[in-house]
């Protein structure tokens, strides 16, 4: 895994979104945003109507991610480029997500949106139609993700990262201020957890700062990347966006997405709690 | 700045319990000759970030369709960035529970 294997520039889809091969989703936390315009030729997927079980609180099944792919047009061999609003916060969990499955050639377009429209590049409103497939995806790779008791068992042993706002992570807010303040049933953090923020690694144009700055972040706060590392957030998004950081960017094997997130954790009945900063 | 006025710049403050939220929302407009987007005009590919009090990134989000943006946040002093197509601009707040701050900038 590494920058050139893992991320493209806004210039790299431009000349590469007529391309048959290459599959270019959005995934928005803000699902109205497709609709007012996108990228030519993108498709969407709906992180919560396409994404989530919608019974039991998981990712969608094997059999249901093959036929979200298959009716979608996307092939084992498609190159696929996710992009999104809000800094690629659901197109990096739909990457993860996308590499939880195997899939081989999956991408994310640096900065997301936010460059694309920082750079006045053009929206479109036509829906491509993509003739449909037959995906076989792969079983879960759960060395990508981190589940409630290993992350209890985390504690004090392996490196956990809360990468939401320092805001949250002291208790103060319990959800990020762009939403209403609802999250798990307490405020607060998992202890020993280290608070660095997701957006330390994204310039102010929603691109990622270079791997060099990257890596200080990590080790200026303590962080040693040869011990396993969990992520974790509130619903699991941003830590996905701090997972590809460290997993694909830095290519750093032993990081985990905990997506069950503050939201499970802050839930659960007699686990330790810390607060403040 | 306006408080509760009668032609607040944000997203209507329907459906929200201001009594438990701190509701910082306001609408970008434009302004200045050098494009061909008339002055007043709303800025529907802005984005605006909220900063914390020691400069901390705390949440980002784009303009809607009729250029308003809206946070919740907690009782204290902000920062907002507001970044569209070859526009920067800062603005510092004061948030507080209860009153939501509702502003107007042009950039």
């Amino acid at each position: 895994m590494s920058r050139e294997t893992s991320l493209v520039t806004a210039e790299w889809v431009a000349a590469n979104l007529n391309d048959p091969k290459v599959v270019l989703v959005e995934v928005d936390e803000d699902t109205t945003l497709y609709a007012q315009g996108h990228i030519e030729n993108a498709i969407t997927f709906h992180w919560r109507e396409d994404l989530q079980d919608g019974l039991i609180r998981d990712l969608i099944s094997k059999e249901k991610f093959e036929a979200l792919l298959s009716k979608s047009g996307i092939s084992n061999d498609s190159t696929v480029v996710l992009y999104g609003g809000n800094n690629n916060w659901f197109a990096t969990y739909a990457f993860w997500y996308f590499k939880v499955y195997g899939h081989a050639d999956v991408r994310l377009l640096d900065g997301g949106r936010k460059r694309w429209e920082l750079d006045a590049r053009p929206f479109v409103t036509e829906v491509p139609t993509r003739t449909a497939t037959r995906y076989v995806a792969k079983e879960r790779d759960n060395s990508i993700r981190a589940y409630r008791d290993e992350v209890i068992a985390a504690i004090n042993v392996k490196n956990i990262v809360d990468v939401r706002s320092p805001a949250e992570f002291s208790g103060e807010l319990a959800a990020p201020a762009h939403l209403p303040q609802e999250g798990g049933q307490i405020k607060g953090h998992i202890p020993t957890a280290k608070n660095i923020p997701w957006s330390k690694a994204a310039n102010e144009d929603g691109t990622f700062k270079s791997d060099a700055e990257l890596k200080e972040i990590y080790q200026g706060a303590g962080v040693d990347l040869s011990v396993d590392t969990i992520a974790y957030c509130r619903i699991g998004e941003r830590s996905a966006f701090s997972w590809f950081v460290l997993h694909e960017l830095l290519g750093v094997n032993n990081v985990k997405n905990y997506d069950g997130s503050w939201t499970e954790y802050g839930s659960l009945v007699g686990v330790p709690v810390a607060v403040g900063a | 700045m306006r408080t509760c006025g009668a032609t607040p710049g944000g997203p209507s403050l329907d459906g929200i319990d201001l009594t438990k939220q701190t509701v910082i929302q306001g609408v970008i407009l434009k302004e200045g000759e050098n494009d061909s987007v008339p002055n007043g005009a709303p800025v529907t590919n802005g984005h605006v970030r909220l900063l914390d009090a020691s400069g901390e990134f705390t949440a980002e989000v784009p303009t809607n369709l009729e250029g308003q943006f809206r946070f919740f946040a907690a009782p204290g002093s902000w920062t907002l960035v507001v970044q569209a197509p070859g526009a920067r601009v800062e603005q510092k707040i004061v948030a507080t529970q209860g009153t939501p701050s509702d502003l107007i900038i042009h950039i």
